[in-house]
Formats: C-alpha cells, sequence, structure tokens
C-alpha cells in the first residue's frame, strides 16, 4: 500500500500490500475488511491505490473475457455427454458409456451359456451397437446433413450397392437427420440416424445375403424389438434387404419407426 | 460471484459440466493461443471428467475439479511442455518489498481493451492463468488454489506478481505506442 502508517499499523510482518488486494478480492474476514474499511475512507494515498486496483481488475475481466466457442464444439460435446451418468446410478450408465467393449464382453459369456447361434446373432447385434456409439460419438455423426429424406436417399446412390425407400414423417415424432455409409461383414450399407425427443436412433441397411445362407439363424427377423442391453433392436428382411433399428429408446419407438420405414415401401 | 461449493450428490454431470462450457472454452482459448488446440482441449477435458465423475469426490468444488483437469491437460499438452515456465522464489516472495507503486490511474486510462488482451496473452502462463482464474471466472482463493494445486499462500503471492507483471507490460505498451506515433 502506498501509505506508511497502515503498514506500521499493521506490524511490519504484515503483508499489508496482499492485504489491500485480499480485501478487494473479498478474501478478507469481517474484522480486517471492516479496519481497512475504514482506512481507505480516511487515507486518500490508499484508497487511490485502491481505486487503482479495481481499475486493473475490472479491465482485466473485461479483455479477458475474449473467446467463444463454435456452435460446432458445443453440440459435439453436447451430444457426447448427453443423458449419461446419474451419479448414484454410476455402473448402469458406464455401460452405455462403453457399450462396445461391455457388448462385447458378454457376447463372449453368451457364447457359453446360450450357445453358438445366438452368439452369432448377439455379434451382429454388438457390432450395430457399436456403430450406433461411434457414430453418435464422432465429430461428424452424419456425412450427409438432412432432415429431407429426398435429400438424403439421392445421396447414398454410387456409394451403396443398392437403393432403398425413406418414409414420409410428417406427423410423427421422428426426424432426419443425416445418413453415412457404413459396413458389416465387409459389406457396405446405409446408416441413417433419427432423433427422437432428443434421443437418437440408428437405422442401418444392408443386402441381406451378407449375412448368409443361414441368415434366419444368424439374426432371426423377430416380429418385435429385442432387447440387448441397454439397446432395443428390432430388425426384418424386405426386398432383400435387412433392416436394423437400434437405440435406447423404449421398445415402442422402435417399433413405430420400424413400421414406419415398413410402410414406405 | 462467487460460487459456493455445492454438494453434487444427486446432479448428473451433463447438468454440472454444461453450464462451463463457454468458460472452460475461453479458458482453454487463452491457453492454448489457438482455436483447434482449444477445442481438442475443451473435448478432451470433458472426456476425461465424464470418464472420472464416479470418483468425483462429493461435497468438493466440482468447477475447481473441471478446470484442474483442463489445465492438467493442458500443461501435459505439447503446447504446454513448450509453453510452461517455472516461476522461482515464489514462496519466498516479500510483497512489502514490491509495493511502492505510484497511482497508474494514467496508465489505466490510456489502456484499451485490446492493449490488455495483448498483454494477457504475453504474460508468462501462471501469471496469465491466475489472474483469468481471478478477475474473469471470479473464483475464491480457495478455489484457485483447489485448481492450481497450490497453496492459498502462494496464490496470494502469484496473483501480486502477476498484476504487477500485467502492469509493467501495459506500461511498456502503451508508452512504445506513444513513441510509435
Amino acid at each position: 500500500m502506498a501509505c506508511e502508517h497502515w503498514s506500521d499499523k499493521q506490524g511490519a510482518d504484515k503483508q499489508s500490500a496482499g492485504q489491500l488486494s485480499a480485501y478487494l478480492d473479498g478474501e478478507l474476514d469481517p474484522a480486517e475488511s471492516g479496519m481497512l474499511g475504514a482506512h481507505l475512507r480516511e487515507c486518500a494515498a490508499c484508497a487511490a491505490d485502491a481505486l487503482e486496483q479495481v481499475q486493473m481488475k475490472r479491465l482485466v475481466q473485461m479483455a479477458g473475457k475474449r473467446y467463444s466457442a463454435s456452435p460446432e464444439l458445443r453440440n459435439r460435446i453436447t451430444r457426447s455427454i448427453a443423458a449419461k451418468p446419474r451419479r448414484q446410478a454410476g455402473w448402469h450408465w458406464q455401460i452405455l458409456a462403453v457399450p462396445a467393449l461391455l457388448l462385447l464382453i458378454i457376447s463372449q459369456a453368451v457364447t457359453f451359456y446360450v450357445g453358438r447361434d445366438a452368439a452369432r446373432r448377439q455379434r451382429v447385434y454388438s457390432e450395430l451397437a457399436d456403430l450406433h456409439a461411434s457414430a453418435l460419438a464422432s465429430a461428424t455423426p452424419v456425412d450427409v446433413v438432412s432432415t429431407d429424406r429426398h435429400t438424403v436417399k439421392p445421396w447414398f446412390q454410387g456409394k451403396i450397392p443398392f437403393s432403398f425407400n425413406l418414409p414420409e414423417l410428417q406427423g410423427s415424432e421422428f426426424t432426419l437427420l443425416g445418413g453415412r455409409v457404413t459396413y458389416l461383414a465387409q459389406a457396405p450399407g446405409a446408416h441413417l440416424i433419427y432423433q427422437v425427443r432428443k434421443h437418437e436412433v440408428s437405422v442401418f441397411i444392408f443386402q441381406d445375403r451378407i449375412f448368409g445362407d443361414r441368415g434366419e439363424e444368424t439374426v432371426s427377423s423377430s416380429s418385435g424389438p429385442v432387447s440387448v442391453l441397454s439397446f432395443n433392436v428390432e430388425n426384418w428382411t424386405q426386398g432383400g434387404l435387412r433392416y436394423f433399428v437400434v437405440g435406447d429408446v423404449a421398445a415402442n419407438d422402435i417399433d413405430a419407426l420400424s413400421k414406419l420405414l415398413r410402410d414406405a415401401h | 460471484m462467487k460460487v459456493p461449493e455445492e454438494p453434487v450428490s444427486a446432479a448428473s454431470f451433463e447438468d454440472l459440466a454444461l453450464p462451463l462450457f463457454d468458460q472452460l472454452y475461453n479458458f482453454a482459448r487463452w491457453l492454448t493461443q489457438d482455436t483447434a488446440e482449444a477445442e481438442d482441449l475443451v473435448q478432451e477435458t470433458y472426456t476425461k471428467a465424464l470418464r472420472g465423475f464416479s470418483s468425483f469426490q462429493l461435497g468438493t468444488n466440482f468447477r475447481a475439479w473441471m478446470y484442474r483437469i483442463l489445465r492438467n491437460s493442458f500443461l501435459s499438452s505439447r503446447t504446454g511442455l513448450r509453453t510452461t515456465v517455472t516461476i522461482d522464489g515464489e514462496a519466498d516472495e516479500n510483497l512489502l518489498a514490491a509495493e511502492s507503486s505510484t497511482p497508474e490511474s494514467i496508465l489505466i486510462e490510456q489502456a484499451d481493451r485490446e492493449t490488455v488482451q495483448q498483454a494477457l496473452a504475453e504474460l508468462p502462463v501462471p501469471f496469465r492463468e491466475i489472474l483469468l482464474l481471478c478477475e474473469v471466472e471470479e473464483m475464491s482463493y480457495l478455489e484457485i488454489s483447489e485448481t492450481l494445486a497450490i497453496p492459498i499462500g502462494t496464490v496470494m503471492s502469484r496473483l501480486f506478481r502477476a498484476r504487477k507483471a500485467l502492469r509493467d507490460l501495459l506500461r511498456e505498451k502503451i508508452k512504445g505506442g506513444r513513441h510509435g506515433v
């Protein structure tokens, strides 16, 4: 501080300059704060010093609020942490955070208990769950960003060896976010991402023949959604194509989207 | 605004972490001095924090915890390793010795936002970060000490030195500017 008598009053061992800063930073206890406040009202030199420090603080505060992040980064991070742990339910949500690994472990366990066919089915599901989770965690979940099916569908032309129809979503709860090319068993397919109440649902479309002659055994065409850990999966074959609908939403949402897709033909 | 340490028993990670996004990015951008690096750093911070959330101690300061993760990630990054300088003799700093600065309201009047930003960017990282935490994030000394993992006494002496370094740099810039005209 600029004046001698404050230092004298406090004794030479007090760090009085630090004390003024602490006072202005709101860090002094009420008693010390009261004393210093009273001193500042009497001493012009210290008051000028304090004023200057306050001005400096304000300058740094204004100058320091300088950068704002891009909306893309915010979206990316929001997506990557969305609907993640309630603290008490930590273990449960960690399963969602690393679905690929756990599904793999579970699928190993299933081999022992349920037999090979079920394990094979589980493997396809876990691979799809993996594709679903990794796409959502990616910086660019979709390569064609559009809510318009008439934009998304043609985008796949020349990229995958088949064509498909997408449903009209007017009046439904679903929104199309876009699509990307994906691979399963070394074969290309379409990966579409839909949104329903802030949840993303993946739709995968592959040629049915990539699942082999025993396709029905490998992945049975189910009449309703199957629950694979936290994900619900529904699949069916239509016009030589195998459809999978995967997401962490309720089974009836998976069912509703599946119905829309089936009716698109 | 000093943020009290709130218990986070029933809160989700998203509820706690997302409101800090803008300020974490601003801080990351100041540390890295680069947009792409700042984006990576913020992303890394959220990923690490989400992973470590189950080990986050209830009742401790969540904001300080997030900033500490960000800062540690920065320090172990290539830029962080390159830019970090240690401050010698910090604990022994006698604040009385350095104190008799004359009032510099003229200096402050002439320091516009841009000049202060330039000066902040030129400060060594330990000075820059502590000024940002104190003035921009308005953290308490306790929060700063948790974030930087240093004792409160060191927070006070480093703040003092950082403020002095900033003033010196500003004075230099303003004088330099005047000569240049």
